[in-house]
């Protein structure tokens, strides 16, 4: 059974939602992705997403734009991130999502990408630039190789939309919350509260929120609606900030338990 | 079959690879430009502003100096840099503003690299009276510091970005970004024939123009259609715009001139045919200058219109049907070329379209002289003075 499916079935049993955290690998080198990956885990999160560094990157604000060129600067390459995740899988099991722009992809060959990262560990995939109606490439070997492909459903989604998004995505379905960008700020939580219900009538898959999730506060009114709260720029703006000072795991863990300790139900 | 499908696929190419929040506003972009094209009143519109505004039919000229002088094919010069604001990119500008009104979208934004699609865009928004928002890479804005300023007194804010190569693929990044964040309200007017599907047909056909008006003029002058035609290619909306109505007419060659840079073999060059592979940037898959890890590679041409990584999708198309060729001319060549026609013709042509002329420089010798080649030309000079005059190392 994919990690993914166990982790949500086993918090939805004990009435909790998903913490999903986002960091960008290699940033500022994938020596450090793991160590933050296992830091990540401690802290609480259930899920990991590595954001895969693409030289453009369309969907994200500047914190991840400027995580990327970092990722980049470190050599950090698809290939070279899935050796990080066969190292980590021997020390977690936690649930690894990739985030990568398609482009990557279709250089290292959809077929073989597909098998590569699933032997290596890895359980879903966001293509945040490959909506489902692209994804023939796609489908069959991540099926083969027992990975979800998961989509984006967005506020300017149609009902539509909705209805063959919801039924196309595996893992969960990655709502995002606001009209934009990445590390945009939440301002409408009457809307996302809408829209999940809304997806909801379309399937079982477990539904994230994320893009704009960004205090505590924050993760708390989404972990009231949805499965999963995705927390990314958030936590790539302290990875940026400490990069460098020897604090950076540590930083990073205590906001991660902050965001955790204000899901907990009740 | 239609080209490009109804996914907007070109054989392989094309496609609409784009965030989730953009699948419902191309869609909707899709369905109001399906419905203009088969509208007769949007049609008359559309000819009302390209013939009073902007100067249509621009002239096919033929340029008798500079063929005596290459000995060979007799050569005619559609004249695109006689279009207000100075290129054809206006005719593209026109159409979608016009769309935009009908679509009740009072704000637009674009993408420049040269300047020109800017010009163009903030021309119409003025002219319209629409709320406009330029994006430009900072480095392009030193570069054509002029065009800024023109943008500028059109009354457009000119946003600078600082991301990446600081050239105009960061500039699209930002556009769609900034279409990604206020999609509600605002239409993105794409520049070339590049992006998701409905653009890279949309485009093309607001600037297919240029090649009904060439074949016409060329039938009445010549009695017959040409034996080639040529045009630069950086996205390609001048190159698609004279190909497109010719394409059924198998006889005559098609010849679209990327930007050589240094020289292919440097690596600083935007020659995407000779250096590069099918990939995905900015929502289509196309022939794209890529490293093995499927990073975008930077790119060099003394041309800022050229200067970019990908190539319009039709293209790629045309180049895998072999329906055209590809070729490119490198900065020297361009830059002779732009002294050539300025001392033979009296014309200064864009950077850009000194590229389509190289290759008539190489081209027309070997050809006979009952021969026509029709090249397009498709900007003005104009904007490109000061930068030959540093290049020349002359201080103005």
């Amino acid at each position: 059974m994919n990690r993914l499916d166990q982790t949500f079935g086993r918090l939805k049993a004990k009435g909790e939602k998903a913490l999903i955290t986002y960091i960008m690998a290699g940033d500022p080198s994938l020596q450090d992705t793991e160590q933050l990956v296992l830091e990540l885990e401690r802290a609480g999160a259930d899920i990991i997403e590595l954001g895969v560094p693409f030289s453009d990157p369309i969907a994200d604000g500047p914190v991840i734009q400027q995580a990327a060129e970092r990722g980049l600067q470190s050599g950090t390459s698809l290939r070279r991130i899935l050796e990080s995740v066969t190292r980590l899988r021997d020390m977690t099991q936690i649930p690894i999502v990739l985030m990568a722009y398609y482009n990557n992809i279709h250089a290292f060959g959809e077929a073989d990408f597909c098998s590569k990262a699933a032997a290596a560990g890895v359980d879903g995939l966001i293509v945040p630039d490959m909506p489902p109606d692209e994804a023939g490439p796609l489908r069959e070997p991540a099926a083969a190789a027992g990975l979800h492909l998961i989509f984006l459903l967005a506020p300017t989604s149609t009902a539509s939309r909705r209805a063959y998004v919801a039924k196309e995505s595996g893992g969960f379905v990655y709502y995002v919350s606001i009209t934009g960008i990445t590390g945009a700020k939440l301002n409408d939580m009457a809307g996302v509260r809408d829209n999940v219900a809304k997806i909801r009538k379309h399937t079982k898959t477990p539904v994230a929120v994320g893009f704009g999730v960004a205090t505590p506060e924050d993760a708390a009114r989404v972990a009231e609606t949805a499965d999963g709260v995705i927390v990314g720029s958030a936590i790539v703006r302290r990875v940026g900030e400490h990069g460098q000072d020897g604090r950076l795991v540590h930083e990073v863990g205590s906001f991660v338990r902050s965001l955790k300790a204000a899901m907990q139900p009740g | 079959m239609a080209i490009p499908d109804r996914h907007g696929r070109f054989g392989p190419y094309g496609g609409r690879y784009v965030p989730e929040t953009l699948m419902p506003a191309l869609l909707e972009l899709e369905a109001a430009y399906q419905r203009t094209r088969k509208d007769k009143s949007f049609q008359a519109e559309l000819k009302h502003y390209l013939t009073e505004y902007v100067g249509r039919p621009t002239p096919l000229y033929f340029a008798q100096r500079l063929t005596k002088r290459l000995g060979g094919a007799k050569i005619y010069l559609k004249r695109e840099d006689l279009c207000h604001t100075g290129a054809h990119k206006i005719n593209n500008a026109i159409g979608q503003a016009l769309l935009a009104r009908r679509m009740k979208k009072p704000r637009l934004i674009a993408e420049t690299g040269a300047g020109q699609h800017g010009v163009a865009t903030a021309t119409v928004a003025a002219m319209f009276g629409l709320e406009c928002e330029i994006y430009m890479g900072t480095e392009d804005m030193q570069r054509q510091a002029l065009n800024v300023f023109r943008m500028r007194l059109l009354g457009s804010k000119v946003t600078g970005v600082d991301a990446g190569s600081r050239t105009l693929k960061d500039a699209i990044s930002e556009a769609m970004r900034d279409w990604t964040t206020n999609v509600r309200t605002t239409h993105y007017v794409l520049g070339s024939v590049l992006g998701a599907h409905p653009y890279p047909m949309m485009i093309r056909d607001f600037q297919a123009v240029i090649g009904r008006e060439a074949r016409k003029q060329i039938l009445s002058a010549e009695g017959r259609l040409p034996d080639c035609l040529i045009a630069c290619v950086g996205g390609g909306s001048n190159a698609m715009g004279l190909f497109h109505a010719f394409v059924p007419d198998k006889k005559v060659r098609m010849v679209g001139v990327e930007a050589a840079g240094l020289g292919v073999e440097s690596g600083k060059h935007a020659a995407r045919f000779a250096g590069g592979r099918p990939g995905v940037l900015q929502g289509t898959m196309t022939y794209l200058l890529q490293d093995e890890n499927g990073q975008v590679n930077l790119t060099h041409s003394v041309s800022a219109g050229l200067d970019y990584a990908a190539v319009g999708p039709e293209h790629s198309y045309h180049k895998k049907t072999n329906r055209a060729e590809y070729t490119s001319a490198t900065d020297d060549e361009a830059l002779a070329a732009f002294d050539l026609l300025a001392r033979e013709e009296g014309i200064m042509p864009a950077l850009e379209s000194a590229h389509a002329i190289a290759e008539v420089v190489k081209c027309a010798p070997r050809m006979k002289k009952n021969q026509i080649i029709v090249v397009n030309l498709s900007g003005r000079g104009d904007k490109d003075v000061q930068q030959v005059a540093r290049i020349k190392g002359v201080t103005l």
